[in-house]
């Protein structure tokens, strides 16, 4: 009998281990996974939470219902990875492992940043990236009378790019339904070169800023947050500040990459791009936000990256040379406030551009355009998540690579 | 898109970033760095270097990242590269500049 071990039961963890349970011989192999929290989170509902759009109830299940029957699971703390003997160590046993997948995710790191977490953090200064951040946000907002309001990225990568400026488009329409949008200030500050970063983006997109009226800082590395006057303040002292700091910590990779030697200066791991091996050993896999790909650290993204991985893993276990599919697929909806939203899809190479998805001419979402079918195309996403996603079951006329039918580029440079 | 850089064509994107690194020496370095107002020295090479060394290796580039290179501090890289010193040591790298989903 053979071991796969899979670490970390979020969204990859547990899609890897329904289409690996299916997929894998039961007399030959052994699937276990392991994760030391109860609670499956529902994480792009963090984005919905402080508006009260969602409840709490709507955002969190109980993770071992999403684990399929013939898969072991254990609820424990993993301690270190022990490539060198195929082995993970936890807090009190020993797994070994003939294919490990690590699925262990990304997370905030606020003490990266000087007086992040100082007297004014959970009052004034708040994330929305953990769920306890999300719910003490929307308390905040629930009584909150008004001022500056800023929405800061603090670097490269995090998880949902994109998610700090959707936050940044439903606080618009949040105050404004509130009858109190001229008593908020709206900024949003990026360590990149604009909120829009890729041509294509920038063209199609740039009018929503305008239109929000949302001010923007671009090219601001942060390198402290001044608790006494209330400001962000960059290498070039360059101050921003703020009554309502709604901020995206460093994003890291989980301490036990660090305790086990296997990740970047981020804890992110070394892995192939189209293949999803980790760089360092070949019996181990990596997924999701996870792996220091230059792909979105997305659910979306996971999921194609899991259909990819589940071939692979199978041609891996009879010896065979691993598939160079994966594209950096990614297939997200950005929500533009006023009960509309964007759906854009690229891939490592390609820009979002116009079209119609998932059919060519028909649709009926629209690429890069607001419109309110993409809203609640967003919204059922929820019940895709739990109900289609976790579970493997492939969500139907969506591929794991980018098709090209039905997009229109059109979008062209100025000069 | 074509865009004349010391005297050659080189490939351009949009925003003027080398879409194909082979076009890249130090003579279009220059003349790319003359035209965002840098007059490259010894430490800007360094610099340079080591953001194309990362890119190479498909590894992000981010402000952290110049941090912990031990080339160069964050105060120092904004005063080589004033205004938006990694979308500019990039153009000037000729290497694509950190992006973000959209």
């Amino acid at each position: 009998m053979k071991n796969l071990v899979i670490l970390g039961a979020g969204t990859s963890g547990t899609m890897m281990a329904n289409h690996l349970v299916s997929k894998l011989p039961k007399k030959d192999w052994k699937i276990t996974i392991v994760d030391q929290y109860k609670t499956h989170y529902y994480q792009p509902g963090f984005l919905f939470l402080p508006f009260d759009t969602y409840t709490e109830d709507q955002v969190k299940k109980e993770g071992k219902k999403f684990i399929p029957k013939g898969v072991y699971y254990i609820q424990k703390k993993i301690d270190k990875i022990l490539p060198e003997e195929n082995k993970v160590a936890l807090e009190d046993e020993t797994l070994s492992y003939d294919i490990l997948i690590v699925a262990t995710g990304s997370k905030i790191a606020p003490d990266e940043t000087d007086g992040l977490l100082g007297p004014l953090w959970k009052k004034d200064i708040f994330d929305f990236y953990t769920y306890e951040g999300a719910l003490a946000l929307r308390n905040k907002l629930r009584e909150w009378e008004g001022g500056k309001l800023v929405v800061h990225i603090t670097e490269m990568p995090i998880k949902c790019p994109v998610a700090p400026l959707e936050f940044a488009f439903l606080a618009d329409s949040y105050f404004k339904n509130k009858g109190m949008r001229d008593k908020v200030d709206i900024t949003y500050v990026t360590p990149l070169d604009g909120a829009f970063t890729k041509p294509t983006c920038t063209k199609a997109l740039n009018y929503l800023l305008k239109e929000k009226q949302i001010k923007i800082e671009t090219d601001f590395a942060i390198m402290e947050v001044d608790n006494d006057k209330k400001a962000i303040v960059d290498y070039v002292d360059r101050e921003i500040p703020f009554d309502l700091l709604v901020t995206v910590p460093t994003n890291m990779g989980d301490e036990v990459i660090e305790r086990s030697g296997l990740g970047d200066d981020l804890n992110f791991i070394p892995t192939h791009k189209h293949t999803l091996q980790s760089k360092a050993h070949e019996n181990i896999f990596v997924i999701g936000d996870a792996t220091n790909l230059p792909a979105s650290k997305a659910g979306s993204v996971a999921h194609f990256q899991a259909e990819t991985l589940t071939d692979n893993i199978i041609l891996y276990t009879k010896g065979f040379k691993l598939k160079q599919e994966f594209d950096g697929h990614a297939n997200c909806f950005i929500e533009t406030g006023n009960n509309k939203a964007l759906l854009i899809d690229f891939n490592y190479d390609q820009e979002p551009v116009h079209g119609t998805f998932p059919f060519a001419k028909i649709g009926p979402l629209k690429l890069l355009k607001e419109s309110v079918f993409n809203h609640w195309g967003k919204l059922a996403f929820r019940w895709i998540y739990w109900n289609m996603l976790l579970k493997g079951i492939p969500i139907p006329f969506v591929g794991r690579n980018m098709s090209f039918k039905g997009k229109k580029f059109d979008i062209k440079a100025d000069n | 898109m074509k865009k004349v850089i010391a005297n050659r064509e080189i490939d351009v994107n949009e925003e003027g970033y080398l879409v194909d690194f082979k076009q890249w020496d130090r003579e279009v370095c220059e003349c790319i760095a003359g035209e965002c107002n840098v007059v490259m020295t010894e430490k800007h090479w360094e610099v340079i270097e080591y953001l194309q060394d990362k890119h190479h290796k498909d590894e992000p580039l981010s402000i952290r990242g110049i941090k912990k290179s031990g080339v160069i501090n964050i105060k120092e890289f904004y005063e080589l590269f004033p205004g938006g010193p990694l979308k500019k040591s990039t153009l000037i790298a000729g290497i694509p500049k950190p992006k973000s989903c959209i």
